[in-house]
């Protein structure tokens, strides 16, 4: 008796842990339900708007929306990938798809019957194209677009004497940094109210940086270098997409990268100690610690929103290669190669792609969409708010964007350029030693 | 079931303990202890779930960490094995041996001022107070996650925006960057951990201190012995296997910083604070290399079964000087 008492406690307690796991392990997927996964809160609102519109249009289907952030979202996915608890469709980075696409976790777009149709020439030129993977398939419907531009501190600005003409027309070279170098030293304030362009400017008191500070930039250097050492003609990779060799032992590169973080040693760009976590350049920027700002379009409503200041925005410097150069990067929808609701993956991200949905994303003025109707309701949304994105748009229309590294191995870059470019603005470290990482880097790449 | 012995036992005998008698036989006519139903059963019911819960979530995943230190594995295609090559990466890997470095200044800091700091509660609120709400403010940072307290410490040590450099600005002083210079970055989140964590350990060596009988102290004082001299002669000695256990424990959990580094520096500037846990979670969910990740994994667990061996002997913490 006492004997079955036992078995049957530890039976139900196996029993317990096993459909502990089984509950654990169903995503909240069946045949009426969509999972979609996104990481940015502002744009929630917007692909609710479109998951109300799609429901409407496919009765019986119902998306399911899960936010979370950034840091989270990325850890959160691989785990699900494991566990088999993965969204059908989730919002994916071209950073991150190189590497889900040689797990294999993604569905090809272009053997699916709803999403087969998704054609490069819907989209702003480029956009479409970085998500072909090397097999020549499909992995991620575009969504939106982004580009980068200089924020500015209009007041900071106008006492500097500098004017929005003036911002939008300057130019760059790794020698003696341009008309940019001496805009950011205008800008430069020390506490005793000294400008960095004026004799006895105290590099280490500084009250008003010229230009806040984004970390070092890991392998991309999106809102940091990015910028100037493309407008050197430089580009990360031997190929546009898909490279087998890195550039960062360039001569160009390194030029690029001594000068931009020389200016934190002349004291226009705060060390890199002032950056922390909880102290990016939005902040530095919102708190008046740093008159202007180098970063992304999806941060336009944060830079526009500070109470107490007019913001302003301008295209990013002429470089030595005599043209502007701004990174246009892209997120796409990509659907899980093991999705519960398949079926009903495909309408959504067919619905995602399509110019009603992205007319419905343009509108909210959150994001670039990726179609061409999509962007210019985002220009209007944006209009109406008072907003003047064209440092954003013209880049595109000028066709002097340039693309995120596509690679293989683009966590180990990361992981291996992240340290190597905190050592040269932290530390000091000669720009010499990115040779020896470019060399770790390559030997990788042709494994 | 092993049958129970029908001689006296040779251990040590407690002072005023009686001799062992014979077993006797129950009215069943079984031996204590030695049936083969009866309370073997019913304590095997009570221990199954704990069994269950370490055979599951400890000792399975032990073994499989140790078999996938010896594989290529990215979690998603099966495990392919490679031999010692985890291993011999290991050993020729610059981070690997700086984020054991990074890990060990931060154990030597940690453990060492919150030891002290500990103990130096625990004997004021021996001998100075019984008061139970200074127990319960002593142990408030202890009920704040690691996660938060690392964000809220980030925040008051910001260069720029930080409360703690306000107030060093107002004497005239240059702002210190706590969590963003290579130098002061590791002193500082092991200081922080201190701040979270002495209240707890200051109230195991305050359970450990209530142990010691008071009339040892009353002999102390009689004998015309000071307090600070009672400290080192009484008090120490007599706490050192509770002493030796609470390091053994704080040590293993100090070698195991992971969140507060990673909500704080995230391992930066340059690797500066890179420790161990935290590497080896960027090779598994960043690289997605499971198998070099287990492989420090196994090293890390040998480290600190050493470490805790050599307390262990030198401490003698299986021993204690009272009776």
């Amino acid at each position: 008796m006492r004997l079955r008492a036992f078995s049957a406690l530890a039976g139900a307690l196996a029993l317990s842990l096993v459909s502990g796991c089984s509950a654990g392990s169903s995503s909240g997927s069946d045949a009426h339900t969509v999972t979609y996964w996104l990481w940015d809160a502002n744009q929630r609102p917007a692909y609710e708007a479109c998951a109300k519109d799609f429901e409407k249009e496919n009765p019986g289907l119902d998306v399911r929306i899960t936010q979370m952030g950034w840091n989270d979202y990325w850890t959160k996915l691989t785990a699900s990938f494991i566990a088999g608890t993965q969204p059908d469709v989730f919002t994916d980075h071209i950073q991150k798809f190189a590497q889900f696409a040689d797990l294999e976790v993604l569905a090809p777009l272009d053997e699916l019957p709803h999403t087969r149709t998704i054609k490069n020439a819907d989209y702003q030129p480029g956009l479409a194209a970085s998500w072909v993977g090397q097999d020549g398939h499909r992995y991620g419907a575009p969504k939106d677009w982004d580009t980068v531009a200089l924020f500015y501190n209009k007041k900071m600005a106008r006492e500097a004497g500098l004017t929005a003409g003036r911002l939008n027309n300057l130019t760059w070279n790794p020698e003696d940094g341009g008309t940019f170098e001496k805009a950011i030293a205008r800008l430069t304030v020390d506490r005793n109210g000294v400008r960095g362009d004026e004799k006895g400017f105290d590099k280490n008191h500084v009250k008003v940086y010229g230009l806040a500070t984004n970390d070092a930039g890991d392998g991309d250097g999106q809102t940091q270098w990015s910028a100037f050492a493309a407008s050197m003609g430089w580009r990360y990779t031997d190929q546009p997409a898909w490279g087998t060799h890195y550039n960062y032992d360039d001569k160009r590169f390194k030029a690029a990268i001594d000068w931009y973080f020389g200016l934190a040693k002349k004291g226009y760009l705060p060390p890199q100690k002032d950056f922390s976590q909880t102290n990016g350049p939005d902040v530095q920027f919102g708190s008046g610690t740093a008159a202007t700002s180098l970063n992304g379009s999806w941060m336009i409503k944060t830079y526009y929103g500070f109470k107490g200041i007019r913001t302003g925005t301008a295209v990013t410097p002429v470089g030595p290669s005599g043209k502007r150069a701004t990174m246009m990067n892209g997120l796409a929808d990509s659907i899980t190669k093991n999705a519960r609701n398949k079926p009903g993956a495909e309408k959504w991200v067919a619905y995602l792609a399509s110019h009603a949905c992205q007319r419905t994303v343009g509108e909210h003025g959150i994001v670039f969409p990726a179609t061409k109707d999509g962007t210019a309701a985002a220009v209007a949304a944006y209009k109406k708010d008072g907003i003047d994105v064209t440092a954003f748009t013209k880049p595109v229309a000028d066709k002097t964007t340039f693309s995120f590294p596509i690679t293989n191995y683009a966590a180990d870059v990361y992981a291996l350029m992240r340290p190597a470019m905190q050592d040269i603005y932290a530390n000091d470290a000669p720009v010499g030693g990115l040779d020896r990482t470019n060399s770790q880097i390559n030997l990788l790449l042709s494994q | 079931m092993t049958v129970a012995s029908s001689s006296p036992p040779t251990r040590v005998r407690l002072p005023g303990a009686e001799p062992a008698r014979r077993k006797t036989k129950d009215r069943t006519g079984e031996r204590d202890g030695g049936g083969s139903g009866g309370d073997g059963a019913l304590a095997a019911v009570f221990i199954a779930p704990a069994l269950l819960g370490f055979l599951v979530f400890l000792l399975w995943p032990t073994l499989r960490g140790i078999y996938l230190s010896f594989t290529r594995f990215n979690l998603l295609t099966p495990a392919e094995w490679v031999g010692l090559d985890n291993y011999v990466r290991m050993v020729n890997d610059p981070i690997f041996w700086g984020s054991l470095r990074v890990t060990v200044e931060y154990v030597v800091i940690n453990i060492g001022v919150q030891t002290v700091a500990a103990l130096a509660i625990a004997v004021l609120m021996q001998r100075l107070t019984k008061s139970a709400l200074l127990r319960g403010i002593v142990l408030t940072p202890y009920l704040v996650s690691n996660v938060v307290a690392g964000i809220v410490w980030l925040w008051m040590l910001d260069t720029q925006l930080g409360i703690g450099n306000r107030v060093i600005g107002v004497f005239g002083l240059d702002h210190i960057p706590f969590l963003t210079d290579e130098t002061w970055a590791i002193p500082t989140i092991a200081l922080i951990n201190v701040w979270r964590h002495v209240g707890y350990t200051a109230l195991l060596l305050f359970a450990g201190l209530q142990a010691i009988p008071s009339d040892v102290y009353e002999a102390a004082k009689v004998d015309g012995a000071s307090e600070w001299r009672m400290f080192w002669r009484v008090t120490l000695p007599l706490l050192r296997p509770v002493l030796a256990v609470v390091l053994i424990m704080t040590v293993i959990g100090s070698f195991q910083v992971f969140d507060s580094v990673a909500v704080t520096t995230a391992g930066g500037p340059a690797n500066a604070t890179n420790v161990l846990q935290l590497y080896i979670y960027g090779s598994a969910f960043g690289r997605f290399q499971f198998g070099y990740a287990s492989a420090m994994s196994v090293a890390l667990l040998v480290v600190l079964s050493v470490i805790t061996v050599i307390q262990y002997r030198l401490t003698r913490a299986g021993h204690t000087d009272l009776g």
